[in-house]
């Protein structure tokens, strides 16, 4: 029940916490912002409308958005959101959901391409470029937690005795993981100093870009599933933060979702402190985060054992 | 050799009779030596006298400002493949408006896309019943790894059209081709035509955003042809709205290019500073930009004291508030690794493009028209200094933040000059000298802009030519993007921030 419950939350409220972001820009900037409840009117929006197709596109065209939205959701399926137990879990699902996360940039990058228009295509190339790199810092995320968990498994990562915790006996290392992961949000969810979800500036976006030929409920479906995914990696952070599953139903929920506003805001933050890198910057960005997970990997390996 | 160049001043009426007219090869090689030694070109244009084809080109130096005619034929030979690249937009120009074909133009293209002026034959060969303008061949690149991207005409943003092509290397740019004339009114060809009553309204729409900039030079030109005076007060509130307007502009760029870098919290601060700004052109002319102030003789509102006081009390209210977000601005190091070596142009490219305004400025060419050639109050007010400039994307940036300094000091000066214009100027048909010439220049906001006006015998105007600054700085926008990243592109836009309809006429 727990488990039902707290994934219908999840799905529920994942468009609200972006508008967190929102308000903590038009802070800093001193305007008053959109309300926040905003992506919702957004995605009711654009869901009452129609969506245009272009000649050119075929059925890959309409089948990005249904799979990048489909990925995004089922990731969430396995994730134990506020120490609750996942709804499907089994040893060796992080590899597959990092890689299901994978097919749905796949369909977005081939959707991309299928328009043929010269901004889609550098979009995907750039897409493709920066998450290619950010992968190597998720999966030597996975090989700490190997080496603190022994389990290839959300399920197991976040709950029982020994779950991945700052809190725990070794959560210092968990430090360098947090700041890294944080910086993976950044580039595959689009943010600044990567990319500005904000521009209207076709040939500086890298997301965007890609998606600029959808429309109607297939960017809704798109916009939705982005929710999902910065969701994902938020509750990931949160989840590394405090050991939640310690914690009751009410007091777990409460703090997950404090901890959630916590990383959300903090991208609001990040993006009204900094302007965005240079292209050629960002391999160089995203390669820190690796740097910082190898060097808690080797720590891995002689402090503690 | 400077016999044939006539020296002649900025405003200063001239009877067409005394304008030099030479055989074209003395125009030349006069025009090819002076070029060559530090000149630059003001105006270089066609037209037509009793069935002639007739060059006329004004041309400054340090020593000043210089006029000489030729008469051509169908074609003659380009200064600019030969001479200097600074001839290159004006030859295209003629090609455009008379039908006469510059021999050995190295890229003879069209400007505009329309038909010429004189009904000769098309020098481009274009069928201009075709609706799409931009229908030619452009500059290609070759080879496996090479992507071409166009953008334009139609944008993401509220912007004008405008289409850009690119050549590319992955994000590299190689080549950037620039194609304009989606917003060709033909206004050149409109004004003789028009009652004079309505000069001053059309001037002011040329571009939007120099409002007060043309307008000057319109008024400038029809007070020296028709002998106006203008008296003190009337000066000192045009050379206030011209600054007020170059503040607005240099402004709202500043967040713009704020807002470029994904750095929002300036981006915000600029966008209301310049509604501030706007708000005191208001003030000044009942219009936040400025339409319907500067008529010939005068201006058409009043400066009063409670005028004065508003306007006083908002500068000492806004300028620390524009010192703090410049601060903002230009110490956050994420910006200045965005602004620092990203479209730089170097200060000799600049020089052999001819680039005028703060896109000059920024690479260390110092030439600004309010101290070159002094109108209205500018003869006693102190000039600008620039310190930064390197060609690229801070330089331009930084010359902004500086020229807004300037200005406001500059305003708080004029402000504390007493005088006060007699009375409100409306727009009145005024008799102009008959066969004269007048060259006017102005420092817009964005550099030199300059109107040329040539009347007919019976005092009619028979030539009206314009020249907005972005007729030069175009070109340097292109010659930034070279070997740069094509996501720096819309940064680069916006620190030259250049007028396609004060270019599309």
């Amino acid at each position: 029940m727990e488990t039902y419950l707290s994934l219908a939350i999840a799905i529920l409220a994942a468009p609200l916490f972006p508008g967190i972001i929102l308000k903590v820009k038009a802070f800093f900037a001193g305007k008053k912002g959109p309300p926040l409840l905003i992506k919702y009117y957004i995605l009711a929006k654009l869901l009452r409308k129609g969506s245009v197709y272009s000649t050119s596109t075929s059925f890959v065209f309409q089948l990005g958005p249904i799979v990048s939205f489909a990925t995004a959701l089922i990731v969430l399926l396995f994730f134990p959101l506020a120490g609750a137990n996942p709804l499907l879990s089994f040893h060796g699902d992080v590899i597959v959901l990092f890689y299901l996360l994978g097919i749905g940039r796949f369909f977005t990058v081939v959707a991309a391409l299928d328009t043929a228009s010269p901004f889609e295509g550098m979009g995907a190339a750039r897409e493709v470029f920066f998450s290619c790199i950010a992968e190597i810092t998720v999966f030597a995320v996975l090989v700490v937690f190997y080496r603190l968990t022994g389990s290839l498994s959300f399920a197991e990562y976040f709950s029982g005795d020994n779950s991945i915790s700052l809190m725990s006996d070794k959560g210092a290392l968990l430090l360098l993981v947090i700041v890294s992961m944080f910086m993976v949000l950044l580039t595959e969810n689009s943010r600044v100093p990567v990319d500005d979800p904000a521009t209207h500036l076709e040939l500086t976006m890298i997301h965007e870009v890609m998606i600029l030929d959808h429309s109607g409920p297939d960017l809704a479906l798109i916009e939705l599933g982005a929710f999902y995914k910065l969701f994902f990696y938020s509750s990931f952070i949160a989840n590394l933060i405090y050991p939640l599953s310690s914690l009751s139903g009410f007091s777990s929920w409460a703090l997950f979702l404090g901890l959630l506003v916590l990383v959300y805001a903090a991208i609001g933050l990040t993006e009204s402190i900094m302007a965005r890198f240079k292209m050629n910057l960002v391999p160089q960005f995203i390669l820190t985060s690796f740097a910082l997970v190898f060097f808690a990997s080797i720590l891995t390996m002689g402090v503690f054992q | 050799m400077d016999n044939y160049l006539l020296q002649i001043h900025n405003g200063q009426v001239i009877p067409r009779a005394d304008i030099p007219q030479v055989p074209y090869d003395v125009f030349y090689t006069e025009l090819s030596a002076f070029v060559k030694n530090e000149g630059f070109i003001v105006q270089y244009f066609a037209y037509q006298e009793e069935n002639a084809n007739r060059l006329l080109a004004v041309v400054r130096n340090s020593a000043g400002l210089f006029v000489i005619g030729t008469e051509t034929g169908r074609t003659f030979k380009s200064l600019t493949g030969a001479v200097s690249e600074k001839f290159h937009m004006f030859e295209r120009e003629i090609a455009e408006q008379y039908g006469l074909k510059p021999d050995g133009h190295p890229w003879l293209k069209m400007v505009r896309y329309h038909k010429n002026y004189s009904g000769e034959e098309d020098v481009f060969g274009n069928n201009y019943s075709a609706e799409i303008p931009g229908n030619y061949p452009y500059f290609k690149v070759d080879g496996q790894a090479i992507h071409e991207v166009a953008v334009g005409p139609v944008h993401a943003g509220i912007i004008e059209p405008g289409h850009f092509r690119f050549q590319c290397a992955g994000e590299e740019v190689l080549h950037l081709e620039i194609q304009l004339g989606y917003q060709h009114r033909g206004i050149e060809k409109m004004m003789p035509t028009m009652p004079q009553k309505r000069f001053p309204i059309i001037c002011e729409t040329i571009a939007g955003d120099t409002t007060i900039g043309h307008n000057l030079c319109l008024c400038q030109a029809m007070e020296s042809l028709s002998g106006k005076n203008v008296d003190k007060g009337a000066k000192i509130v045009r050379s206030i709205a011209l600054e007020l307007e170059r503040i607005c502009n240099h402004i709202g760029d500043l967040g713009a290019l704020s807002g470029d870098v994904a750095f929002n919290p300036p981006a915000a601060y600029f966008g209301r500073l310049r509604g501030e700004f706007l708000n005191l052109l208001q003030v000044l002319s009942g219009n936040r930009f400025g339409r319907g102030l500067v008529r010939p003789g005068g201006v058409a509102h009043v400066m009063g004291d409670e005028q004065r006081q508003l306007i006083r009390a908002k500068l000492a209210e806004t300028t620390p508030e524009i010192e703090h977000v410049c601060d903002l601005l230009f110490t956050a190091h994420t910006v200045l690794a965005r602004f620092e070596h990203t479209g730089t142009v170097k200060h000799e490219m600049a020089k052999d493009l001819g680039l005028v305004g703060y896109a000059g400025r920024a690479c260390n060419i110092g030439y600004d028209a309010r101290v070159s050639f002094p109108t209205e109050m500018y003869g006693e007010l102190p000039p600008n200094s620039n310190h930064v400039t390197q060609g690229d994307v801070l330089s331009r940036a930084t010359v902004r933040r500086e020229e807004i300094m300037h200005s406001l000091k500059i305003i708080n000066m004029l402000l504390d000059k007493p005088e006060t214009t007699a009375a409100p100027v409306q727009m009145e048909d005024c008799a102009l000298k008959p066969d004269s010439f007048v060259v006017t220049i102005n420092e817009g906001w964005r550099g030199e802009v300059s109107h040329c006006v040539l009347t007919d015998s019976s005092g009619k105007v028979q030539r009206y030519k314009i020249k907005d600054p972005s007729f030069h700085n175009w070109t340097g926008l292109a010659m930034s993007l070279r070997n740069q990243e094509i996501s720096d592109f819309p940064l680069c836009n916006k620190s030259y921030n250049l007028s396609y309809c004060g270019f599309d006429l």
